[in-house]
């Protein structure tokens, strides 16, 4: 919570005016979706597997070494293709609209050792509705880190930095612990429970096939180029977590991010909660690659307002929302990949010690909406 | 083992999505108009294609804006034509959305789904001596389907329509009058009014004779099966019914919950996710503000309306609707 609450300028009536603006905005996409847009999905998909299936047919030569650039290098692009622009869009639901049962939230599973329904949960359902409210939103530091001056200081904080750089490199079996709750569900009692053990268990089933897929089976394949396609495979999943770590540091964590106190969302509006996800997330700016790349999470404003929205239509959807931001005087949070990276780092660093506790005045909405 | 999480067929279907072994698809060649609404789409089906028995259907599934619709309609081409294709005939009906797509926007080269073909209007192992078939509309599209399958010595056709040119397969269907392979007395109900079922014994003295096999609109299929009845003869006629599921939409409604055996009266503003709640139903849920689809579930029958935008969204095979930002638009039945 920084000092000066930056939302404490606008009226309730204000912010109800903004929250219809904004579905007037989403009613516009949905009006709209089509043709085009399922057409788009199709493309990528059709080009994600096209990209895997070569990487790894030249990876089965990856003993020469221009083989093996070429391949890691596709198969890196491709599982962050899968990871970024569909897996985590399609779980959304942003596609479900198509009534294309290949292409569903309940049917599809991506190259990620946290399987499809446990992440929807956790993602979809705990941090897309409480996003950046203290003790609500685990993505908040995933439990283990400090990444505002108002959550409390313990020394195991000190070695936050390292937590942050191991989590960024091992980041799907982060998420998929996180997933699970496990630091939660490892106390004894817990542990026992049917339910958190039916969870582990199809993680572990998850797991087991990814790394035999990974590590064993396409290693087998390439016979002579074994060893080579194994580092081949590790670097891909080591690239695709530091990129997809970065791009996700990005959305919440960088320097003018607000967070929010539990209380803050008692009796919360549809105009209020749309203005917490537009006060909490943070975008990327950039080139189309750019947004492609990160699954359009570079808008991570505009996928905040409205998850559910195909991720080709938030560029568009970004010129709007930056217009009411504007008009409204609020702060859009953007910047390029390197700059917010840096960012988001800095303020993992600085939280690693502890400091004063802010004194802050939120200003009484409920009491002012009654007024209205 | 090879490609988890997806399944090599994942991959297969890039470069031949109508192999043997894939889900059952099949490729537009082809469309000729019939006449100004109706057209004949001719479909290279997959592999996995089983056959049809004349007077069948099948159902497609076709991606219309994006969206994927299933509507059954009957098989038109004879059961073994050379080159392995057929055809169903498709009439636009207005504010069809697929039929309409179908028939004046359907691109050869086109991917569609389908499902094996279906149904029991279809002729007999032992050929009947006379044959009578009275059909109406659309409904000669099974019809035709037979006619060009099967031939019999004596056939007799009834056929209406408002218009002559609103009469599909018309040339057709001179060309085998013309070759005495059929007796065909056409009526245009927008000159002649509609028929009278009563009128039969003029048209075709000794329908009762016949074997007939009737489709059209209900109220034809209805007084046919009442006539057929009174004489005595019901077991001489079969018919098919083009059953378009008729959807009541409203402002709340009956809401069932056909997993459970529930049912409820809903009001329209009411989330269907507290309505299933309220009534004792394990209904899944999530944020509870349309964002997580975490409710997701089958709507089986009837229609919801959405509370954000006041959307209707009918049910439709593979419908799922959001149960928290969704309220009974009429009676409903939600699989829970």
């Amino acid at each position: 919570m920084t000092a000066i609450d930056p939302t404490a300028h606008l009226t309730a009536e204000q912010i109800e005016e903004l929250g219809r603006e904004l579905d007037a905005i989403r009613d516009e996409v949905i009006a709209s979706r089509g043709e085009k847009d399922a057409a788009y999905i199709r493309k990528v998909i059709s080009a994600q597997r096209k990209l895997e299936l070569a990487s790894r047919g030249v990876l089965l030569f990856s003993i020469f070494p221009p083989a093996w650039l070429i391949g890691t290098a596709g198969l890196s692009v491709a599982k962050i293709m899968d990871n970024m622009e569909i897996g985590h869009n399609v779980l959304h639901g942003q596609w479900d609209w198509m009534r294309d049962p290949k292409i569903h939230s309940t049917t599809w599973e991506w190259d990620h050792v946290s399987p499809s329904d446990q992440w929807k949960h956790s993602h979809n359902e705990l941090h897309h509705t409480y996003t950046n409210v203290i003790g609500k939103d685990n993505d908040l530091g995933y439990g283990i880190m400090r990444v505002d001056e108002d959550q409390k200081w313990h020394p195991f904080h000190l070695g936050q930095p390292l937590w942050n750089f191991l989590n960024a490199c091992f980041f799907e079996y982060g998420i998929a612990a996180y997933d699970l709750e496990l630091g939660k569900n490892l106390n004894k009692r817990r542990r026992k429970n049917p339910e958190f053990r039916a969870r582990a268990k199809a993680v572990g089933r998850k797991i087991r096939k990814q790394v035999l897929k990974d590590y064993v089976i396409h290693p087998l394949l390439s016979g002579p180029s074994f060893f080579p396609t194994l580092a081949a495979t590790f670097t891909a999943n080591l690239v695709r977590n530091i990129w997809s770590h970065s791009v996700i540091m990005c959305g919440h964590f960088p320097e003018g991010v607000q967070v929010f106190e539990r209380r803050s969302i008692k009796g919360e509006t549809r105009g209020q909660w749309y203005l917490r996800q537009m006060m909490g997330s943070a975008n990327i700016s950039g080139s189309k690659a750019m947004h492609f790349m990160t699954g359009n999470l570079s808008h991570q404003i505009e996928h905040h307002l409205f998850p559910d929205l195909p991720s080709n239509r938030y560029a568009e959807v970004a010129v709007k929302v930056r217009a009411l931001f504007e008009k409204y005087e609020l702060e859009y949070v953007t910047g390029p990949l390197p700059k917010q990276v840096f960012s988001a780092w800095r303020k993992v660093v600085r939280l690693s010690l502890p400091n004063k506790k802010p004194k802050v005045k939120t200003p009484d909405r409920e009491q002012e909406l009654v007024a209205a | 083992m090879v490609t988890t999480p997806l399944l090599p067929s994942d991959y297969l279907d890039l470069v031949s999505p109508l192999r043997a072994g894939a889900d059952l698809r099949g490729r537009i060649e082809a469309v000729h108009p019939e006449t100004g609404d109706a057209a004949t789409i001719v479909i290279r089906p997959g592999r996995g294609w089983r056959g049809h028995t004349a007077g069948q259907y099948v159902r497609i599934g076709v991606d219309v804006d994006g969206v994927r619709l299933w509507r059954a309609y009957s098989l038109t081409s004879p059961t073994h034509r050379k080159d392995g294709r057929v055809t169903i005939t498709v009439k636009a009906i207005p504010d069809g959305k697929v039929s309409n797509h179908l028939v004046r926007r359907a691109k050869p080269g086109t991917l569609i789904q389908l499902d094996q073909p279906t149904g029991d209007f279809v002729l007999p192992q032992a050929k009947p001596a006379k044959v009578l078939y009275l059909t109406a509309g659309s409904g000669i599209t099974p019809v035709m389907g037979m006619l060009r399958d099967t031939e019999f010595d004596d056939v007799v056709m009834v056929h209406c329509a408002p218009q002559p040119h609103d009469v599909i397969f018309r040339n057709e269907l001179h060309d085998l009058a013309a070759d005495k392979k059929l007796q065909l007395t056409e009526v245009h109900t927008d000159t002649d009014g509609m028929l009278d079922i009563a009128r039969l014994d003029e048209l075709v003295p000794d329908w009762a004779e016949r074997e007939t096999w009737a489709c059209g609109p209900a109220g034809l299929l209805d007084a046919a099966e009442e006539h057929w009845s009174e004489h005595g003869v019901q077991e001489r006629l079969h018919t098919e019914r083009f059953r378009p599921s008729i959807v009541v939409t409203g402002n709340g409604g009956e809401v069932t919950f056909s997993a459970t055996g529930k049912t409820v009266d809903a009001d329209g503003a009411t989330p269907l996710l507290d309505v299933g709640e309220e009534a004792g139903v394990l209904m899944p849920s999530g944020c509870r503000m349309g964002i997580c689809i975490g409710c997701i579930t089958p709507l089986k029958a009837g229609a919801v309306r959405d509370l954000r935008t006041g959307d209707i969204t009918e049910a439709e095979p593979g419908v799922l609707i959001q149960t928290c930002v969704s309220a009974a638009a009429g009676p409903c039945d939600i699989e829970r």
